[in-house]
């Protein structure tokens, strides 16, 4: 295999088989974004003509962007393959959580409470994740089949040893293991894999105008209902497209011309700001935020 | 564009993060933010006003804490000419286990050495793994260069005294590249200081060095990970095997032999990406059909009639320890080869080999953590297999503790 394409999706619809293999009640989490979609990709070529040896399960903070959860129920639907919904506010009005608070109220940590309990409601033995180890730190030390405890926390000093393409998924009951089968991608590989696979995604990862509120980093937010704003803020309409797609109080548009996922890879090419970089709030708490959210539970 | 998958390996402060800071630095791979973020680490933690490019892979709290590297970090980039999968693995005899995991899935080792140091048991322990695992090259970067006032002296001194050691531990392609990572020495942008040396700066070495990927030769091996049987109406006798190539290739037609079983059948139907194909090849996700109805489950081999492998539940091995317990005579054990597990027993263990000077220790019937040892191994069901050195895909295992679920050894048959 010449190839480095091949070579990835090979990996990755290796690890997936090995999902259903190994494991008796496995997930594929799924939130409508980029590298979810390429797993359900991958998951056709994987298991095809049979359904799916998993369900889809969406932890939904209730900050999303409607173009991305109707995608979400449109391609399920498409599929005929199960679509488990858990809402974070239902979480919080059921264990009398504080919901985020300040200008851009972020639900982020509070997802983690709400994934722990979908997991415990189906027992998820393995949840299947689209985290790529180029998009932060912390991720980059993770291992393709990551061991959690019952209380879904990971503990990076003591990860198990991971060997050739052999993966020991074998746990005792109440942990799970989270399975990383695109974690040797870039986001730049992901892009050049949805345009060879001609892969559809929602349209807030292409340019359109949307009406944004500037950060005091000089981050775009778009304008929502979620968003506490005091009248201050400057607000500006510009045209945009999502990196990535989180939630709309973390998650920051990017300035862009990109019609068409050539002009995306053209774009991205010549991005001198990462991904997170660009579009994450979250990661900018302090040196370890991500790999203390994981510790915690996080995906 | 292909892909090439190293890891780094080499003593403590012998620079192998800031070699692959300085890489990725100066091939302009690392973002502006990261630098930015970099910048001000630097500030806090050195002592001067440059990057610390090691800040770049230790990712983990700890590891800044303490400046050293607990585990693989995984970095990316690429260049015109190809994409690489680096492994930055850690050096602390501490953390062997955590390196094993970055060298399995490495086509390529650089070893590094400090200049002024030489070869070190470091050194030495990092090679015997590399030759263990089979790694098919391996580049010794002789670092730190500015240091020896970049004395080709000195680098021809540690290139025959390495020589000699691969010699003896049977490591057969090796490289030498002498380069400061500090001063960005030969990593990217060839130096005038080493204007003595004649081969290639380490990018370019990268990004040239031939791979051997699938050789025609090699014997053909698949091994089933799951079975798809829709069960519909419409694909009421839907039946597919579902694996990878793990060697060689199949065809439409092949005459086959299932293992452990024996049954014998032919390839009636391959499926890949959604289609029918005449041929798969090594690494490719498959779909095998079987002209005959056969009891064939997860963990099964299939291979041409004519090229059987062994088939034993007694394996003779070698294995690396790499539990913080050491063994006990009373565990039991997974083996698991690929998709493939079976209940297994360590009966012997016949010799430890010293990972410094790679000579035979004899046995005391112990095993500690990042031993090397030469064990004799029961197995529950018999294990196809070949030998690691012909095959790695399938002489190579993993044994998990059945009480405590932990990956205590890698082995190779």
């Amino acid at each position: 295999m010449k190839d480095y394409l091949d070579e990835l999706e090979a990996e990755a619809i290796y690890i997936l088989r090995e999902v259903a293999g190994q494991f008796d009640r496995p997930a594929l989490l799924f939130s409508g974004g980029k590298d979810s979609i390429c797993l359900v990709h991958l998951a056709l070529k994987a298991f095809r003509p049979g359904k799916f040896p998993f369900p889809l399960v969406h932890v939904d903070t209730g900050h999303n962007f409607q173009e991305a959860l109707d995608f979400r129920d449109t391609l399920a639907k498409e599929l005929g393959e199960q679509l488990i919904v858990r809402n974070v506010g239902d979480t919080i009005t059921k264990n009398k959580l504080q919901d985020g608070k300040g200008k851009f109220p972020s639900r982020n940590a509070l997802q983690t409470h709400t994934l722990l309990e979908v997991i415990e409601e189906f027992e998820f033995d393995a949840c299947i994740g689209g985290a790529r180890r180029d998009e932060e730190k912390a991720r980059a030390k993770e291992r393709v089949f990551s061991v959690r405890d019952e209380f879904g926390q990971w503990d990076p000093k003591l990860q198990r040893p991971e060997l050739w393409s052999i993966y020991n998924g074998k746990i005792d009951k109440g942990e799970n293991v989270r399975v990383f089968p695109i974690s040797n991608w870039t986001e730049l590989d992901v892009w050049n894999y949805i345009k060879r696979e001609n892969i559809q995604l929602p349209k807030i990862y292409f340019t359109h105008e949307r009406e944004c509120v500037v950060t005091e980093h000089g981050q775009l937010m778009a304008n929502n209902e979620f968003l506490n704003l005091d009248g201050t803020d400057q607000i500006v309409t510009k045209k945009v497209r999502y990196r990535t797609v989180g939630d709309m109080t973390c998650t920051a548009a990017v300035e862009s011309e990109a019609y068409t996922v050539d002009d995306i890879i053209a774009e991205i090419s010549d991005a001198k700001i990462s991904e997170r970089g660009a579009t994450r709030m979250d990661d900018r708490v302090s040196e370890a935020a991500m790999e203390d959210r994981k510790k915690g539970g996080y995906f | 564009m292909d892909l090439l998958r190293f890891f780094t390996a080499g003593n403590v402060d012998d620079g192998k993060s800031t070699l692959i800071g300085r890489l990725l630095y100066d091939s302009e791979s690392i973002s502006t933010d990261i630098i930015e973020t970099l910048t001000r680490q630097s500030k806090t933690t050195g002592d001067n006003t440059t990057i610390d490019l090691a800040l770049l892979t230790d990712g983990l709290r700890a590891e800044r804490e303490q400046g050293i590297t607990i585990d693989v970090a995984y970095k990316y980039f690429s260049t015109d000419k190809r994409k690489f999968i680096i492994a930055d693995t850690p050096g602390h005899a501490q953390y062997t286990r955590n390196m094993f995991t970055g060298a399995s899935t490495a086509q390529l080792a650089i070893v590094l050495v400090d200049a002024r140091n030489g070869i070190t048991d470091q050194t030495k322990r990092h090679s015997i793994i590399s030759a263990t695992l089979g790694i098919p090259k391996v580049l010794l970067c002789i670092n730190k260069m500015d240091l020896v006032a970049y004395s080709e002296d000195r680098f021809n001194e540690i290139v025959s005294e390495y020589q000699a050691f691969a010699e003896l531990i049977g490591l057969k392609q090796v490289d030498f590249i002498p380069t400061s990572a500090l001063a960005g020495d030969n990593v990217v942008y060839r130096s005038e200081k080493l204007s003595w040396y004649k081969g290639l700066p380490l990018l370019e070495y990268l990004e040239t060095v031939e791979m051997d990927d699938g050789n025609l030769k090699e014997k053909s091996r698949f091994q089933v990970q799951i079975v798809i049987r829709p069960q519909t109406e419409a694909l009421h006798d839907y039946r597919g095997y579902a694996g990878s190539v793990l060697s060689g290739h199949f065809q439409v037609g092949d005459e086959v032999t299932i293992l452990p079983s024996g049954a014998q059948t032919r390839i009636s139907k391959i499926e890949s990406n959604l289609k029918e194909v005449e041929t798969a090849v090594k690494n490719q996700p498959v779909v095998l059909h079987l002209e005959d109805n056969l009891d064939i489950s997860r963990g099964n081999t299939i291979v041409p009639r004519n090229e059987l492998p062994q088939t034993e539940k007694s394996l003779h091995a070698t294995i690396c320890w790499m539990d913080s317990f050491a063994f006990n005579s009373g565990q039991k054990f997974l083996l698991q080869q690929n998709s493939f597990r079976t209940k297994a027993m360590i009966k012997e263990i016949h010799s430890k080999i010293d990972i410094h000077s790679f000579q035979d220790l004899g046995s005391d019937g112990s095993l500690h953590l990042n031993e090397l040892a030469k064990v004799s191994i029961k197995t529950a069901d018999g294990v196809s297999f070949d030998l690691f050195k012909q095959l790695p895909k399938t002489g190579a295992f993993i044994l998990i503790n059945e009480n405590t679920n932990q990956t205590v050894a890698a082995g190779v048959i």
